[in-house]
């Protein structure tokens, strides 16, 4: 086992090269825009119950396929425009966003709790246990996971339970991976070993002395994490293999929009930017969180 | 070397039997298969026939010995749709997603490359942040959304090119940028950091020193070294592409392996599914096999380790 470690430590480190900001203007300002578009994101996708105009899936056939207001033949009701159904699509895409952030916390949630208990496991227990766990993320880094969550989907269907626990699987390894690592170099710093030898047992060592120490690379993961399962979401919902009709993200509303797109392209341009514009604030909110909590990246 | 090896194939299959098990496993956990194998609605004489022929009274273990038998003759029943053997409907499909991602591979290092060593050459220049915030945006926006939108701006608006379907060289115009672009962003920043990284080398000093020009410099010298990137790239990114492949080629109706999965996962095609699966999965894992066995071949720094 020790040998496969050793040949594995001379790879390159298996995961993307880290984005560096472009400084357009200053980074700052740039990081300052993307936290204000995020707030206020955040606030129209709490807020969307009460300030969408219309219920997100009400139909008014009488005004189908109105395009945003602005362009000819427009309804002065609908800012953006109708869908098919004549569904609103403002109140739409507030309550997908709404949805989508709203899945996406969980996941980052469920896949943080699963990639915590087994990667302290790992890290704490070492010998059989770690080698299992770190077998099993192995695994599921070495598969496309579109692949798993085709398989997952296949077996137990398409529901909201069921795409939660997709989008926790999706990155579990990553946390699992990471604070093994971290518990692994925890372990041997003074203090723990004065813990130890001051007779504090695994449970007392790993709740009082690491996981404060884990909180800060992990807030970071789970924040670069976050934006990645926005996408996975889309995706899937995309696919027509998340959240189902009538109930709407972003992602379903431009998958289900495509039948349109050479009459009503609004339909589903409008998500569509909806969704560049989340994960650009997300991306660089979880960069220039990184920068920041990091310290040894400050100044690169 | 030969211990290195050694290690990585014994790595590899052990996760090729977790992967066939964890499939196997999967399908008789979550209920009997005939249930997937069969068209809903079957009567319970023809059911029990089928189970009886599919031996699923049988004792797990022979079950799992089956299921490995199979595998391995590519025998897996029929498509549900199709009524075709799920191997045949697989390979008629192949070609057409292995041609997606060579064109995507090569428009990847065609294009990733050259904006790598401009943005490290106008280093702290407009330009160089220019093309830095094209690669921050190649990150930024999923493949199917980019995929919609070049839709709608080059087919339904301009009429410039096909929308669907893959049968001349501009089909593939399309789903090669929607694939290609986050790879593009991400050998980008790769090649700028090796280039940055071998301009500041003597070697490149003294080749400036005996005279060289500019332009052999850094193609001679410097390009060749910071090629080792484009590796490594390959190397993280296989599963990551694949998994893109599935999206776009759903986007396009790309006659492909992906657009092939999608739509056996919508219509419950359990055979296809399960065969799809194993078989992507399996030659994911021998690329990134074949890939690590290149790297270690190319990096002296690995081949120590296993002497």
């Amino acid at each position: 086992m020790t040998e496969i470690a050793d040949a594995k430590l001379m790879l390159p480190p298996r995961r993307l090269p880290r984005l560096r900001l472009p400084a357009l203007g200053g980074a700052n300002m740039l990081v300052t825009a993307a936290a204000l578009l995020g707030l206020l994101l955040l606030a129209l996708a709490i807020l969307a119950p009460l300030i969408s105009p219309f219920e997100p899936d009400q139909q008014r056939l009488l005004a189908r396929l109105k395009p945003p207001i602005g362009s000819t033949g427009a309804n002065p009701l609908h800012w953006l425009g109708t869908d098919q159904l004549g569904r609103d699509l403002l109140s739409r895409c507030l309550h997908g966003l709404r949805l989508t952030l709203a899945l996406a916390l969980f996941g980052s949630l469920l896949g943080l709790a699963i990639g915590a208990a087994l990667g302290l496991a790992a890290g704490l227990l070492r010998g059989w246990a770690d080698a299992l766990i770190m077998g099993l993320v192995d695994i599921m880094m070495s598969l496309p996971f579109t692949l798993v969550a085709l398989f997952v989907v296949a077996l137990a269907g398409t529901d909201v339970t069921v795409l939660i626990c997709v989008l926790g699987i999706a990155y579990w390894a990553h946390f699992a991976r990471l604070i093994r690592a971290q518990v692994l170099s925890l372990r041997e710093m003074p203090f723990v070993e004065a813990a130890r030898a001051a007779g504090a047992g695994p449970w007392r060592i790993a709740t009082v002395h690491m996981i404060p120490n884990l909180i800060s690379p992990v807030v970071v993961m789970a924040s670069l994490n976050f934006s990645n399962l926005i996408l996975l979401e889309s995706a899937l919902s995309f696919l027509g293999l998340g959240v189902q009709p009538p109930t709407a993200t972003l992602g379903s509303m431009v998958g289900q929009g495509r039948d349109y797109m050479a009459s009503a392209p609004w339909i589903v341009a409008i998500p569509a930017l909806f969704i560049v514009l989340v994960s650009l604030v997300a991306m660089l909110l979880g960069d220039a969180l990184r920068d920041r909590l990091d310290p040894r990246l400050r100044g690169r | 070397m030969l211990a290195f090896l050694s290690s990585r194939l014994l790595r590899m299959t052990i996760t090729l039997w977790a992967i066939v098990t964890a499939v196997f496993l999967a399908t008789r956990l979550t209920g009997n298969p005939i249930d997937f194998l069969m068209p809903e609605g079957l009567d319970a004489v023809s059911r029990a026939e089928m189970i009886a022929y599919w031996g699923l009274d049988r004792p797990i273990a022979e079950q799992y010995l089956l299921f490995w038998k199979s595998l391995l003759s590519g025998d897996f029943g029929l498509g549900l749709m199709e009524r075709r053997p799920v191997a045949v409907i697989f390979s008629e499909r192949l070609w057409q997603s292995a041609s997606l991602l060579l064109a995507t591979l090569a428009l990847t290092i065609a294009v990733g490359v050259p904006l790598g060593i401009l943005a490290a050459l106008w280093r702290g220049q407009p330009r160089g942040q220019g093309v830095l915030f094209i690669a921050f945006m190649g990150y930024a926006v999923p493949n199917f959304v980019l995929a919609i939108l070049l839709l709608l701006i080059f087919s339904y608006t301009l009429h410039w090119l096909p929308s669907a379907g893959s049968a001349t060289l501009l089909h593939y115009v399309m789903p090669t940028v929607a694939l290609a672009a986050y790879f593009v962003a991400a050998l980008t920043r790769y090649t700028r950091n090796a280039m940055l990284d071998v301009l500041s080398e003597d070697y490149m000093r003294t080749a400036r020193a005996k005279g060289l020009s500019e332009s052999a410099i850094i193609l001679r010298h410097g390009l060749r070294n910071a090629l080792i990137p484009v590796i490594t790239v390959l190397g993280l990114q296989i599963t990551t592409l694949v998994s893109g492949a599935v999206v776009v080629e759903t986007v396009f109706a790309w006659n492909g392996v992906g657009d092939l999965l999608v739509g056996a996962t919508l219509r419950r095609d359990y055979p296809v599914l399960q065969f799809g699966v194993l078989v992507v999965a399996s030659t994911v894992i021998l690329v990134n096999f074949a890939i690590d066995l290149a790297y270690a071949a190319s990096d002296p720094r690995v081949r120590l380790v296993g002497a």
